[in-house]
């Protein structure tokens, strides 16, 4: 599994009902099923990988997560996971609004376009690509780029309070930085959210 | 003959309720004899953990895979039953009854009353869902069943099977719904009621009597047929089987049948006509209009403590219940927090997906009665 797929997993408590956003092959369900008596579903829009995770005993629902996540009830789920996706959503706010209405707490990890990496291929006139963004501007699945800080900015937007934020090195290294820091030198970060009808910020937050 | 094909098979037939035990409907009335025609295929296991029960649909029997001698086509689901198919016959026990209200085996409405007496006709009571599964469960303590692998069925097939999981959930493991649904829209029940008219004036309907009078609706079920038939594919299989196409080697305008397409629903028809009753076509059609098990405040409770592992499966050019109808389905057993599979299918077809050769939609079924639990 790969290394933010174990530190999604390690913030999920053991029995948790878990819908994951992007599933793929079903392997952080399947992981959870095994290893943590979690229960849950996968949401999954590419074909093969549909089939492969119906192979492996992980139930998913194909459908476009753009538009179609009120297929799911609300309150229904202990946890919603959108690993590595949000890049690739047209509605991202329209989804992390979804999953504050059908879970209790999310968990959202997204590549950092604002990596000094990223900065530098930028001022030197290209596109980035690095390890967390290794496609083409041409032929990326990638429609959305954020940095960690604009991502945030959206976070609180949608009333979701950060109770933790894990910033990650370009080869999947929980960093220990602190939030302007993590913009400039991590690669990706892991956030887990908790919605919060209330409004009351002021968690940690790498903002 | 492959040897995907679980060969040559018979049906058989059981007396599942008499008069000293009767079939008690859902309408309260009660029914006896009841005799059941089915086929099985493969082995019950040891444990008797390998049964897939199969619920077919409207117009089907308890024929749905291998040969009988003597026939030119195999059974109705043989693409998808059979040694190393989706529901592979080396490894899972099968069982296929025909259903109640049916014509093939079954007691319905042209069933001698009371077991010796005249056709029940129009005096056959009328039946729900429910009391098809009824019998289905009969049917499997029969055969010493008590847990199911799996029960699965395309079209009204499927909404028995998505009757009996939420009513018995205990009773199986995975339930998979094809192209079904639970509740029918004002335009299916008309397709329907457009359908029974054509059965019901014919004059050959007799009031139901046909069979004691020894005369049969004949045009009226034919009609009845064309029209389904069109509902069950898509306007661009249609067009890709016969598009414009003359029937003969030229076109001569008029009344008769000038185009292929024609040809065609006259011979489905016609052959419809040969197989199967009128009776019975109003019957199971009414069964599907009054079906609603989601209708009620309390219809997940039961799958609420006892979980079932569903596949959901819409085609995408299925008109007659489209991928709106499955849908439905899905949001009820979400909110009910169910292990839920579903997937949309592409498929040029339509409704008849369900009973053809479409690659995704077979290996899909085939993943998900493969997996772990």
């Amino acid at each position: 599994m790969k290394r933010d797929l174990s530190l999604v997993s390690d913030f999920i408590p053991s029995g948790s009902r878990v819908l994951d956003l992007g599933c793929s092959d079903g392997t952080l369900l399947a992981h959870l099923f095994e290893n943590k008596g979690c229960r849950g579903s996968g949401v999954e829009i590419d074909p093969d990988a549909v089939l492969e995770a119906i192979r492996r005993g992980v139930p998913v629902v194909e459908l476009d997560m753009d538009a179609e996540l009120d297929a799911f009830g609300t309150d229904t789920y202990d946890v919603v996971v959108l690993s590595r996706t949000i890049q690739t959503l047209r509605r991202p706010e329209a989804v992390l609004r979804q999953m504050a209405r059908i879970g209790r707490k999310l968990i959202v990890s997204a590549p950092n376009f604002g990596w000094w990496g990223n900065r530098i291929t930028v001022i030197r006139g290209h596109m980035p690509i690095s390890k967390d963004l290794p496609y083409e501007w041409f032929n990326s699945p990638n429609i959305r780029f954020t940095t960690l800080v604009d991502l945030q900015k959206l976070f609180e937007a949608c009333e979701l309070q950060v109770e933790q934020a894990i910033p990650l090195s370009p080869h999947g290294n929980p960093l220990r930085l602190r939030a302007k820091a993590a913009n400039l030198l991590a690669g990706a970060a892991v956030y887990l959210l908790k919605p919060n009808p209330t409004g009351n910020l002021g968690h940690p937050s790498l903002g | 003959m492959g040897a995907d094909s679980v060969g040559v098979v018979n049906t058989q037939t059981v007396r599942l309720f008499d008069s000293a035990n009767p079939l008690r409907l859902e309408s309260g009335a009660e029914l006896s004899p009841v005799d059941v025609a089915y086929e099985t295929y493969g082995t019950l296991n040891a444990d008797r953990s390998n049964a897939i029960f199969i619920c077919h649909a409207l117009t089907g029997d308890a024929h749905a895979a291998g040969w009988h001698l003597g026939d030119k086509h195999p059974g109705w689901w043989d693409t998808m039953i059979g040694p190393g198919k989706p529901v592979d016959t080396n490894r899972f026990y099968v069982i296929v009854p025909n259903l109640l209200g049916g014509c093939q085996g079954t007691t319905g409405p042209a069933s001698p009353r009371g077991g010796d007496g005249p056709a029940y006709g129009l005096d056959f009571p009328i039946l729900m869902m429910d009391d098809l599964v009824r019998v289905h469960r009969a049917l499997m303590a029969y055969l010493g069943v008590e847990r199911l692998y799996a029960a699965m069925g395309g079209s009204l097939g499927g909404m028995q099977v998505l009757q009996w999981a939420l009513e018995t959930p205990e009773q199986m493991e995975r339930a998979i719904v094809i192209a079904a649904s639970s509740r029918l829209t004002a335009q299916n029940i008309a397709f329907s009621a457009v359908a029974r008219k054509a059965i019901m004036s014919d004059p050959g309907f007799r009031g139901g009597r046909y069979a004691q009078e020894g005369d049969n609706p004949d045009t009226g079920l034919a009609t009845a047929r064309m029209l389904a038939h069109i509902t069950y594919l898509s306007e661009d299989a249609l067009s890709e089987k016969f598009g414009r196409e003359p029937q003969f080697s030229e076109s001569n305008p008029g009344f008769g049948v000038d185009f292929a397409v024609e040809s065609y629903l006259d011979y489905q028809g016609e052959s419809f006509v040969e197989r199967f009753d009128a009776l019975s076509y109003l019957y199971l059609t009414r069964v599907m209009d009054y079906f609603d098990p989601l209708g009620s405040d309390n219809a997940t409770d039961a799958i609420g403590a006892n979980p079932v592992n569903w596949l959901l499966i819409s085609f995408d050019t299925d008109w007659r219940f489209g991928d709106e109808h499955t849908r439905r389905i899905l949001r009820a057993l979400e909110r009910a927090e169910q292990p839920v599979t579903y997937r949309m299918v592409p498929s040029k077809w339509g409704h008849d997906s369900f009973l053809l050769e479409v690659p995704r939609y077979l290996e899909t079924v085939e993943a998900f009665l493969g997996r772990p639990l």
